[in-house]
């Protein structure tokens, strides 16, 4: 498996990183080193073998299913770069 | 009293409740130290005043006899960790001004236990790196040096400014965070002890996520007993962190017997690597030597995935960042890119994460989206889930044969000089974590200490693993080697 560059300008836009094209040699070069180590789990045997879920055999705690939090516009507001009337606010989405 | 700033968390504490010296002396002295260690670049943001406040009101709550563990006792705190009102960045451009509306359990727990905040402590971005040099504050420099040699080293990472200031006297001790040996790589590069402990002991809310299933914090200190004081002050359960673990946290420090007798210390045969440096791998047969010594009865024992440990870590750890580091959208917190006209949503969250998180962190986030993309999942993500299954169960097969602790090298070497890996590619950084990276996937606690010197009078450190859950007995152990390695060596102030 082998990564080319228009596949490496996939993965940036999927992850939301803007890569200069002039960059993008080099990314997929790397991305390519790092996938051929990651390819030696290929020569694992994993027939019947369960993908882990969980570190610590330990079941999830449930709590009531009540309020627990709330009332913190400001504190909740306060590290936006750009907070109006109470807002977060964007570019415009929708035209 | 003189140099208070040299003294470890037990000794202070002692001296505190006999009324020798006090918060206010211990602190002052530790700021002092830390003024003049710049050139370390460890402290990344300096809380004075906080500081003074804390001692003021530890001194009182001394005088009153109510004096729980770590009180008056003056440490630093990774940039990892939320500390309310005080910058907390990660050691990343993207997080830039970020002051946290709360604070994080375990660093809650530490103030709630007396002890007194310096400040916060230079890391590699977001704990991804293996020598401090991915951080937004610049290199955090190791205060050891090579004999005869002035080139700079780095303290490891990604916990690189909590290990150089321990090492270097700045605090008395410091939190670190471990997602494939972050704690206790750095440890072994500065001649200081780090814990990471099972997965679940300490809680996770308020600490910037990485790998969520692997992220643990735990201490970093010059000794084996300040690691179990103060282990027991940041972990227990928290209803805040649905993975933290509701069992009783053992008192660690009365656990410290040092008698290893009959104890069956596993010796993995996997992890005499080819080509590790001779010096290395005396470290380990002298370590041998003292447990047995020490009347342990060492075991050679067989963890046959150890080699695919790296690989698969290398695909659970990018694709829990790449979902975790998702939220840095420039909309609720940290730096936003400056837009150009006609700019929309997606140029703002791409430019955005473009300028804010630095090239180790993207590759990062990328090869997650990679592995977890359509067509890949399964080929390498459940893959790798599956490998880490067969790692744990290697370690669960030679416990259930009685084996009480495993003990390796923690490092593939001492610490190598800043800039020294800028052309190697990145497989060749990652390969530092390989003894420690297999203890995170299996989710087990793990320790390093200092045991010996290199032939440039650095330090070594050895790695001991325990059962899950069992950190009391794992501390003991490593007090045990503690002693009989009677490493004293400290590095010679040229900062």
């Amino acid at each position: 498996m082998s990564i080319d560059e228009n596949t490496a300008a996939r993965v940036a836009k999927l992850a939301r990183i803007k890569v200069e094209p002039d960059a993008l040699p080099a990314l997929a070069e790397e991305f390519n080193t790092i996938l051929g180590f990651i390819e030696q789990l290929g020569e694992v045997d994993v027939e019947g073998i369960e993908p882990m879920t969980t570190v610590t055999p330990q079941r999830l705690k449930r709590r009531e299913d009540v309020v627990t939090d709330g009332d913190q516009q400001d504190a909740v507001l306060a590290n936006a770069p750009d907070a109006r009337e109470g807002f977060f606010a964007v570019p415009k989405v929708v035209e | 009293m003189t140099d208070l700033n040299k003294l470890g968390l037990a000794d202070a504490r002692d001296a505190l409740r006999k009324g020798e010296t006090t918060s206010k002396d211990l602190t002052e002295a530790c700021l002092k130290a830390i003024d003049g260690a710049g050139a370390l670049n460890a402290f990344v943001h300096r809380t004075p005043e906080i500081a003074m406040e804390q001692a003021a009101a530890a001194d009182a709550r001394i005088k009153q006899g109510d004096a729980p563990a770590m009180c008056g006792l003056p440490i630093g705190i990774k940039d990892l960790f939320c500390t309310k009102g005080v910058p907390s960045q990660a050691g990343s451009r993207i997080l830039e001004g970020f002051l946290p509306e709360y604070e994080s359990t375990v660093s809650q727990k530490l103030k709630d236990s007396g002890a007194v905040m310096l400040g916060k402590l230079n890391m590699d971005e977001f704990a991804m790196g293996s020598s401090n040099e991915t951080s937004v504050y610049g290199n955090a420099v190791n205060p050891w040096r090579r004999a005869g040699d002035t080139a700079e080293l780095t303290p490891g990472g990604s916990s690189g400014g909590s290990a150089a200031a321990v090492a270097a006297d700045l605090c008395l001790a410091a939190t670190g965070t471990d997602t494939g040996g972050s704690i206790r790589q750095p440890a072994a590069f500065t001649g200081t002890v780090g814990i990471k402990p099972t997965y679940g002991r300490c809680s996770r809310w308020g600490i910037v996520a990485f790998a969520s299933s692997l992220d643990q914090a735990g201490p970093m200190t010059k000794t084996v007993r300040d690691a179990a004081i103060m282990l027991e002050a940041m972990c227990g359960h928290d209803a805040k962190d649905s993975t933290s673990a509701d069992l009783a946290v053992p008192d660690f420090e009365a656990a410290l017997t040092g008698d290893i007798r009959g104890k069956k210390i596993g010796i993995p045969r996997e992890y005499r690597m080819d080509g590790m440096p001779e010096e290395i791998e005396k470290l380990w047969q002298d370590g041998i030597a003292m447990m047995k010594d020490a009347g342990a009865e060492i075991v050679d024992i067989s963890l046959p995935h150890t080699k695919y440990a790296l690989p698969a870590y290398y695909v659970i750890a990018p694709a829990e960042a790449s979902s975790n580091l998702a939220r840095y959208d420039g909309v609720r917190f940290g730096h936003r890119a400056k837009l150009d006209h006609g700019d929309g949503i997606t140029e703002m969250y791409e430019k955005t994460r473009a300028e804010g998180f630095g090239h180790e962190v993207q590759r990062r986030v990328m090869v997650g989206t990679y592995v977890l993309s359509a067509g890949f999942y399964d080929a390498y993500y459940n893959r790798a889930r599956k490998v880490r299954t067969l790692i744990k169960k290697d370690f669960e097969d030679v416990f259930a044969q009685g084996i009480d602790s495993i003990l390796t090298p923690a490092t593939p070497s001492a610490a190598f000089g800043l800039g020294e890996m800028k052309d190697a590619d990145p497989v060749a950084m990652y390969l530092n974590d390989v003894f420690t990276v297999t203890v995170n996937l299996a989710g087990l606690p793990g320790v390093a200490l200092p045991t010996g010197q290199s032939a440039t009078g650095l330090p070594l450190g050895l790695q001991l693993i325990g059962r899950p859950w069992e950190e009391a007995e794992l501390l003991s152990s490593a007090y045990a080697l503690e002693r009989a390695a009677g490493f004293v060596a400290k590095p010679e102030k040229w900062w």
